[in-house]
């Protein structure tokens, strides 16, 4: 490797530890701030002490208000690695589920949003009826939304995946329209001439032409749906008394003051987006190299 | 590209579309084209009558506004006439384009960015559901037609827009078509280049017994490709005068140095002006 790769590769790599380096000392010290009221009534008061046996207090405690970073990663490997994958205190079972729940949903809602573009871009009475009520859903708060849900669901004897995958799929359905729609339509008017002169029907023009063209719009899409996907599973998993899956464990953590079971729950439900985001890269990646560098 | 300017391109074998028979190729009658409707409606086309012969090569020239592009845009049945009758083929536009009697080059290459060249040229035997191998076997033919077999597997972005135009004239004739509707296929490259293509199209007809139909702006190119070229005059778009070429059916570049070529080409002049009217 030459000096100016070198220099190129550092240059490229150097700011992620700078950044992580400056969030780790700003935790650290958020931790004692945060934790001293409480450290500081859990000591004894005749013992005189320094800062550091403080902070040091501050940062090993029970239930602190903000639990320092190697306590979390500590609390989350112990949730993983210290239960057999069957016990339900197991967090990786309970990622498990919100996976199940974010997956399924994410693949009706993926179905459901191009299967509506398709119509809105192919039936003009759909194109001016359904695009406002698409609107008009995303309007109400899904916390509004998801527990009545999951309670009418449920009273009819559906519970389980159904209703999150369904409350998954309703808050996944209208990034990907929005963006298919768009997508299905940036064929230009020449290129549609062109098809026309070799007699291609619509199914022809969708399959050859749109369909294609919308590559470029469904990979941001998706990402989005992916976000929202596991923030769905989540929201959904908290009315129900909470069973399964990482929203009960941050309702449980909430409810005992378990800020550590929360931390890792929380932690958890972001490697799971930013997994279902490596997936989503990784296949734009392949398609882009499919395409000789451009999609 | 300024290489093939002179070579002419090594030809595969190649099979002439049925188009060499005598006839008529296109056939246009009192043709009128109104867009809009009242008041507001402008007149496209006012009462052209034209006829191609098969075989010939048709060039159409005139000012901006004349309705030339819209005159092989209703011959490729893309936009329908209002009065006026219109054969292609003997057949209406509408049955010719689903016998897919014609095929069309349009001012940008217009090529899929998400193909290969070839895979481009493959469009519209794809749509019209040849078999795979035989698709790749004709792709492979047209791309060496046009002297560009060492790009099939590039993408359109990585070729000059010369070699993207040059594609786009491939896939128009890969489904033997025994018209070529052209329309300012080179208006947007540079002098050289578009002599290059010239060059090239001419080869490609002369060689083919290809009927063409071309709308350019350009009297050197109009006068060194056609048969025949018809002048039109602007709003409403009429036929000023339909001048046969006195030119051999072969020509060269150098050709256009000629006295009959600079007096065609003055000929061609003389009805454009008669159709500013106002010059």
């Amino acid at each position: 490797m030459s000096e100016s790769a070198v220099r190129k590769a550092t240059g490229r790599i150097l700011p992620i530890p700078t950044v992580v380096l400056v969030i780790l000392i700003a935790w650290y010290a958020g931790a004692v701030w945060l934790n001293a009221p409480q450290a500081e009534a859990l000591m004894d008061p005749d013992q005189p002490h320094g800062f550091w046996t403080l902070a040091q207090a501050c940062w090993s405690m029970d239930r602190p208000v903000l639990p320092a970073p190697d306590q979390i990663v500590s609390a989350l490997i112990d949730s993983v690695f210290g239960y057999p994958l069957s016990s339900p205190r197991n967090l990786l079972l309970q990622a498990g589920y919100t996976a199940e729940a974010a997956g399924v949903g994410l693949l009706v809602g993926l179905a459901f949003g191009v299967a509506l573009a398709i119509g809105i871009i192919h039936v003009r009475t759909l194109d001016r009826s359904v695009m406002p009520w698409v609107i008009a859903s995303q309007t109400i708060p899904i916390l509004a939304i998801a527990p009545m849900l999951v309670v009418a669901l449920g009273v009819m004897g559906i519970t389980g995946l159904t209703p999150k995958a369904a409350i998954v799929a309703y808050l996944t359905f209208f990034p990907v329209t929005v963006g298919m729609v768009k997508g299905f339509r940036t064929p230009d008017p020449l290129q549609l001439d062109l098809m026309r002169t070799y007699s291609a029907g619509r199914g022809t023009v969708f399959a050859k032409l749109r369909w294609p063209a919308s590559m470029a719009f469904l990979f941001p899409s998706l990402k989005v749906a992916v976000a929202l996907a596991v923030t769905g599973a989540i929201v959904a998993e908290m009315p129900t008394g909470a069973q399964v899956g990482l929203g009960a464990r941050l309702l449980a953590g909430s409810y005992y003051g378990q800020t550590m079971m929360m931390w890792s729950a929380l932690i958890m439900a972001s490697l799971l987006a930013v997994f279902g985001l490596l997936l989503v890269f990784v296949s734009e990646r392949l398609l882009i190299l499919r395409r000789g560098g451009r999609l | 590209m300024s290489t093939t300017a002179t070579r002419t391109v090594a030809a595969p074998e190649f099979v002439p579309p049925a188009a060499a028979a005598p006839g008529i190729a296109v056939n246009a009658e009192k043709l009128s084209i109104r867009f809009g409707e009242g008041e507001g409606a402008t007149v496209a086309l006012a009462d052209i009558d034209l006829t191609v012969g098969r075989g010939d090569f048709v060039s159409l020239i005139g000012p901006s506004g004349c309705g030339k592009t819209t005159l092989l845009r209703a011959i490729a049945d893309l936009v329908q006439p209002t009065s006026g009758t219109l054969r292609v083929n003997g057949m209406t536009p509408d049955q010719a384009r689903l016998a897919r009697a014609y095929g069309y080059v349009f001012q940008a290459p217009a090529l899929l960015p998400w193909r290969t060249v070839a895979r481009n040229i493959m469009l519209p035997l794809e749509i019209m559901g040849m078999a795979r191998a035989r698709r790749r076997a004709e792709a492979a033919q047209y791309l060496d037609l046009v002297g560009l077999r060492d790009f099939a597997r590039k993408f359109p972005w990585q070729l000059s827009g010369g070699m993207q135009q040059r594609v786009s004239i491939a896939r128009a004739l890969s489904f033997k078509p025994s018209l070529l509707l052209m329309d300012e296929p080179f208006g947007a490259l540079d002098e050289i280049t578009r002599d290059g293509l010239n060059l090239h199209l001419h080869d490609l007809w002369a060689r083919t017994g290809l009927t063409g139909v071309f709308v350019t702006h350009s009297i050197p190119e109009a006068v060194f490709l056609s048969t025949h070229i018809m002048v039109m005059s602007a709003r409403p778009g009429r036929v000023v005068e339909v001048i046969e070429s006195t030119l051999p059916r072969r020509r060269r570049l150098e050709d256009r140095e000629t006295p009959e070529f600079l007096a065609l080409s003055r000929r061609v002049r003389d009805a454009l002006h008669l159709g500013y009217g106002h010059v």
